[in-house]
């Protein structure tokens, strides 16, 4: 800091200026063109690979749960005691995962962070997709699918309603609510970018398809008034929408009796977990996608830094989550509730408990340095961990509590079968399926978001006087 | 001066193209205090500030989305209410059904509440512009097309009570704006 005072004035302001949003001074005309002509040119062959591989790995998934469904819920390896164990663990890895989208769509949005515009859509999306992956689990798990409109608040065939009062039902209506506002958002920003593809559109199916899509967006300001209307207030909902999502499904634990889930820590745990694991998944789709399109310009090394810092408190909220049930389980002074966390630590589980601790919790304890949060393999790296620190949480929580029964009689262990593993696996094939038909067929940057955060769309901007000291601080527009 | 679409329809409006941001909202004050009321201006984003420089009042979306809002509210009270107080109580484990049972009801309340806001403020934003639509006059003119890219223009309609086309072509002039041109109908 020494240093800093003893600068001139000169360099002392350019400390002070804030890091554009977008590097080397790029035109409109040039964000446009870098961002639509990804889903204009034809498709590279490295596209073609990726697509094959995931969408047979998708085709996986789905014989699998065809195979689940016409046999029934015995081929996946649950058992008395342990009746929730990678469907659940899945669903809740899946869906926690979108939280990230919608956080950097909403609610940084409503805190008036300007760098969220250019990774918004492709977070959006992932969210979109992630709650795909999510709803598949909780649907087939039933077992007996053909029933699940039973959770349709209609009575069903013997005129029994539902219990509104169980959070299973909660969950229902949490997540469809989700996914539906989800999209809802994302199709209200993407109006504005339809409608410049529709007018860039070089063919006719393009001039079509893009025209419908774009519902004659024209761009007027009797337009964007009421459009930026429509996004805050969507924005505004979304903000608590995404805190009640994760909530609500850790009601399905919670307002159980089974030690391990029977504990008033899990809404804030579960929601701070969303954020960390769904950060860790932006980063780990958007790294490689920044490096394949050259949009180091757009999405900059201050996006991933940010990113990471993020990705640091939540793990650390995490931490603290993990060492309070620790010790109110000690100092609430119930027996069961004492058993069931010294076992994670060190029953027959104990390597998943441990996985769990060292991917979430130490890991990111790297992203106090700079040296890591700018360095791309290591951040990359990192975000791995996480994502699979992020299952072994899940998995922890839900098959160590409820492989120990009350009575030593029920007490079990859960192993997966093959349907089990590949079920899973095949979910990452249907989301990057999902992504990659996404980046060809839509802009992966919310073009109209970053032309408003360049310094000369600010209407008093100084299009003579400009240069990056005499723009101050406020470079990048903040007012 | 250009004309654009067919000649023979409608006149849809005077339309010319500004060369910034800055440019555009210094033009929209001056529209604005000619007394113009039917134009508009067209940008690639919103412009900060813009409305205030066209004369605009705030959008009255959020009105309708707290009817919405309202709504929602509303049918997920009597959609839990009804069947589970009247139509067909379920007694879980001996646990009550009256009336303090209601914190059982919130998360669902709240869910429909969002869903149903979410919706009005989607498709109320579409129904206040007037979208979706097929077509409009001022796609006839091919220039307009940067206007998603990186154009920015004005447009005076021939509805306007003050639109006469040779004082609003001076009007227009006066601004420092290019490209002055006639769009009509089909």
């Amino acid at each position: 800091m020494a240093d800093a005072v003893m600068q001139s004035p000169e360099a002392a302001a350019e400390r002070l200026t804030r890091p554009p949003l977008v590097r080397n001074d790029r035109s409109m005309a040039w964000i446009t063109d870098h961002v639509a002509s990804c889903t204009e040119r034809s498709a590279p062959k490295w596209w073609w690979i990726a697509f094959t591989l995931s969408a047979s790995l998708a085709g996986v998934s789905v014989m699998c749960i065809a195979y689940l469904i016409s046999t029934g819920i015995g081929v996946w390896g649950l058992n008395h005691p342990v009746g929730w164990a990678w469907d659940i663990t899945n669903f809740v890895f899946w869906i926690g995962i979108g939280h990230a989208g919608t956080l950097i769509s909403a609610i940084l949005f409503l805190t008036r962070q300007k760098w969220r515009t250019s990774i918004n859509r492709a977070a959006e999306a992932m969210t979109l997709f992630a709650v795909v992956c999510a709803g598949i689990f909780p649907a087939v798990h039933v077992g007996r699918i053909w029933m699940v409109w039973f959770l349709a608040p209609v009575p069903n065939s013997n005129a029994i309603w539902q219990n509104f009062r169980s959070p299973l039902l909660w969950d229902v209506f949490a997540v469809s609510t989700y996914f539906t506002v989800s999209i809802l958002f994302w199709y209200t920003g993407l109006v504005p970018d339809l409608a410049t593809l529709r007018d860039r559109a070089q063919n006719k199916m393009r001039k079509f398809f893009y025209g419908i899509a774009a519902l004659g967006w024209r761009g007027g300001n009797r337009q964007w008034k009421h459009f930026e209307m429509a996004y805050l207030i969507l924005a505004g909902l979304s903000t608590p929408l995404v805190l009640s999502v994760h909530s609500v499904v850790s009601f399905d634990f919670a307002t159980s009796v089974i030690p391990g889930w029977h504990t008033t820590i899990f809404p804030p745990y579960f929601v701070a977990g969303a954020i960390f694991g769904g950060f860790a998944m932006v980063l780990t789709i958007m790294l490689p996608a920044r490096a394949i399109f050259s949009l180091h310009d757009l999405i900059t090394d201050d996006h991933v830094d940010k990113m990471c810092k993020i990705i640091l408190l939540t793990g650390s909220i995490v931490g603290y989550a993990y060492a309070m049930e620790f010790f109110i389980a000690w100092y609430g002074g119930n027996l069961y509730e004492q058993y069931a966390f010294i076992n994670r630590a060190t029953g027959p589980y104990w390597w998943a408990y441990w996985s769990m601790l060292f991917c979430n919790v130490v890991s990111p304890q790297l992203f106090w340095f700079r040296f890591f949060r700018r360095h791309v393999l290591w951040v990359f790296v990192v975000c791995m961990f996480v994502n699979a620190g992020m299952w072994f949480e899940r998995f922890v929580i839900i098959v160590t509590s409820l492989h120990r029964d009350f009575l030593p009689s029920s007490w079990g262990m859960f192993y997966p079968t093959w349907v089990d593993i590949w079920t899973f696996v095949g979910t990452f094939g249907i989301f990057l399926t999902l992504f990659l038909l996404f980046i060809r067929w839509l802009p992966m940057i919310c073009i109209f978001e970053v032309k408003a955060v360049l310094p000369e769309a600010d209407p008093h901007y100084d299009h003579d006087a400009h240069s990056s000291i005499a723009s101050g601080p406020t470079q990048g527009g903040s007012h | 001066m250009e004309k654009a679409g067919n000649p023979k329809a409608k006149l849809f409006g005077m339309a010319a193209e500004a060369s910034s941001a800055t440019a555009l909202y210094q033009a929209a004050e001056k529209v604005r205090d000619a007394g113009y009321t039917r134009w508009d201006v067209y940008s690639p984003f919103p412009i900060h500030g813009m409305d205030q420089a066209m004369g605009l009042k705030k959008s009255w979306l959020s009105a309708l989305v707290f009817c919405g809002g309202i709504a929602g509210l509303t049918i997920a009270a009597a959609l839990q209410f009804y069947p589970s107080t009247i139509e067909y109580p379920i007694i879980v484990a001996g646990k009550p059904i009256n009336f303090f049972t209601v914190p059982a009801f919130f998360p669902i309340m709240f869910e429909l509440t969002i869903l149903i806001s979410a919706f009005t403020a989607t498709f109320g934003m579409l129904a206040l512009n007037g979208l979706p639509r097929w077509n409009h006059p001022i796609f006839n003119w091919d220039h307009f097309k940067k206007v998603s890219n990186d154009g920015f223009f004005i447009v005076i309609e021939s509805t306007d009570p003050k639109f006469d086309e040779e004082k609003t072509q001076a009007v227009l002039e006066s601004l420092g704006v290019n490209n002055l041109t006639l769009v009509y109908g089909d």
